[in-house]
């Protein structure tokens, strides 16, 4: 058993520490070809979503994957996550192969995935006694606290998901997804469904609880912004079908990071310069694909 | 001055109004009125036939049986109150037993794509089936009206809800099931957890249905069996008291309502603002 409850007192106890190695990761969606739909003439081809992404992401690194819509990413982060197998291709966190979900990696939900017959509490409780069955109801009790403290729900534990807004949903589905004390977050375009004021007010809230809490994070996000506030490294992918990896980059601002500082900072306006340029041309691309379909 | 724009207009005197509600009440109310005098006139002018009773001799017959529920003068001369308990005692045994069947049932085939359409055609011909095409088989097998009564109400009550709660079980958020899948969660937590509480509310509105239709089916049962509102109905038509009729038809009326409230508050209860 991790020894999640001591580690909101003592971080330093036992770091995890996760490498993720991607290798060679296609998925392929397979189309229509079975006799019945020649009859019926509805076959399709085949869809390559995603052809041999390799990645490397070092233990405590914060890594945001960012492309033009339909490329995949959302597929990536699901083959991470377990949720959906590779065509080709394996993940491994520390050499040791993954194929299907665990709690090593604690996943926040775009649409918050919130239980709406639990309330706040229960929804972190289930996931802590899901994934530590044998701890007692005191130990649980005090990493809920901890967790709701955390994300600033304290107050809001007896509330039900359909009378909090969005903004302390999707706060709930990080305490969720934290409180298992995963190695790796996922996080799919977790802020997409927020308002800007909302996002932003999150966003400088991740960039807080990871500086508290850090942990090998995986960030989907279509948010140049957002991506270089949090992020050490920046997955540029290439538009679908058969998407890859454009290139990466390396974010090199000091941490803690101020939102209203962030362009002080050498070589941001650099950075930020070749990732709309970068996104502009693929989406470019995808838009004039689809018109001339 | 702008900020003149924003001082508040001095308040009116609001001419008097009734709201919505109010307004319905009053309709309601008139309605009623209109529809008991009409009927009276009609009675004292002798409109219809003679075994028709007046509107007053109605209401004075309803009072009759409202005012004195429970009494027993052998199994032809009951007050109302102990029919209806007659009547309730079997609907709710019926219900249970059909609901015990209905409910394990449907999680099974909402579970199980290969159960559901195995099952499916047995379903499909068997639902809608009149519940009184049963009393025949049932009095068969169980030799016994009691029984037959709970048999045929078990049936009734079997299929809205073992097919809303099929419903609820295989179209449960995958939303959900990711976040259980997330955490390594076991079979049977994630039916009990999270795929029960889900379907909750479809199941809650199947029960609801089962039962206004185990309600509706009871009089008619009753009707060919013995005991209860059913046969009192039945009985007094013998006696030609249309009083005692029309009174059955609101009592009878006003259970229904009253059940379906009780189930309507559950439903909200199990909802959490999910399609309610």
């Amino acid at each position: 058993m991790q020894s999640s409850a001591s580690k909101m007192a003592l971080p330093s106890l036992e770091p995890p520490v996760a490498h993720l190695t991607l290798q060679g990761i296609s998925k392929v969606f397979p189309g229509r070809t079975g006799t019945v739909d020649k009859l019926l003439r509805r076959t399709s081809k085949p869809f390559v979503a995603i052809a041999d992404i390799d990645l490397e992401v070092e233990p405590n690194t914060f890594v945001s994957i960012i492309g033009p819509s339909g490329c995949g990413k959302s597929t990536l982060l699901n083959i991470i996550a377990g949720l959906s197998q590779p065509t080709t291709g394996q993940v491994s966190i520390n050499g040791q192969p993954v194929s299907a979900p665990g709690p090593d990696r604690g996943v926040v939900f775009q649409n918050y995935a919130l239980m709406p017959w639990m309330t706040v509490a229960e929804n972190i409780d289930f996931a802590v006694e899901t994934v530590y069955p044998s701890m007692g109801i005191a130990q649980r009790k005090s990493i809920v606290q901890d967790y709701i403290c955390l994300v600033g729900l304290r107050g809001a534990e007896a509330k039900h998901p359909h009378e909090l807004s969005g903004g302390m949903k999707q706060r709930v589905g990080i305490a969720r997804a934290l409180a298992i004390n995963p190695q790796i977050l996922l996080m799919d375009e977790p802020f997409g469904a927020l308002d800007a004021l909302t996002r932003g007010f999150l966003q400088d809230e991740i960039e807080r609880i990871w500086e508290q809490e850090r942990k090998t994070v995986i960030l989907i996000t279509h948010s140049i912004e957002e991506a270089l506030l949090l992020s050490d490294k920046i997955v540029m992918m290439t538009r679908g079908p058969a998407a890859g990896i454009a290139q990466v980059l390396d974010v090199p601002f000091p941490r803690p990071r101020r939102r209203e500082e962030l362009d002080q900072y050498p070589g941001y306006h650099e950075l930020k310069a070749a990732m709309e340029q970068h996104l502009s041309y693929e989406t470019r691309a995808v838009e004039e694909s689809r018109v001339r379909k | 001055m702008t900020h003149e724009v924003f001082r508040s207009a001095p308040p009116k005197v609001k001419p008097f109004r009734l709201n919505t509600d109010q307004q319905a009440f009053l309709l309601f109310i008139t309605i009623l009125l209109v529809f008991l005098g009409l009927w009276e006139l009609g009675a004292n002018a002798k409109l219809f036939l003679p075994i028709m009773p007046s509107a007053s001799q109605t209401i004075a017959d309803l009072w009759f049986w409202i005012s004195n529920p429970f009494f027993d003068n052998g199994p032809n001369d009951q007050g109302i109150g102990f029919l209806l308990l007659t009547s309730l005692r079997r609907v709710l045994s019926g219900f249970l037993i059909g609901t015990a069947i209905a409910i394990p049932l449907g999680i099974l085939i909402g579970l199980s794509p290969v159960v559901s359409k195995a099952v499916d055609p047995f379903i499909q011909i068997l639902r809608p089936v009149s519940p009184l095409a049963w009393l025949p088989l049932g009095l068969a097998l169980m030799r016994d009206s009691e029984r037959t009564a709970l048999f045929v109400i078990a049936i009734t009550s079997i299929w809205p809800t073992l097919i809303n709660t099929k419903f609820g079980v295989s179209n449960v958020d995958p939303a959900y099931l990711n976040v259980a899948h997330t955490l390594g969660a076991s079979r049977w937590r994630i039916i009990t957890k999270v795929i029960l509480p889900a379907a909750a509310p479809n199941i809650v509105s199947g029960l609801r249905i089962s039962l206004g239709i185990a309600w509706l089916v009871i009089v008619a049962a009753e009707i060919l069996l013995s005991g209860g509102i059913g046969y009192f109905v039945w009985n007094e038509w013998n006696n030609l008291k249309i009083t005692s009729i029309i009174t059955a038809i609101l009592i009878v009326g006003l259970v229904g309502l009253l059940m379906d409230y009780l189930f309507g508050v559950l439903q909200h209860r199990v909802s959490f603002g999910q399609r309610s």
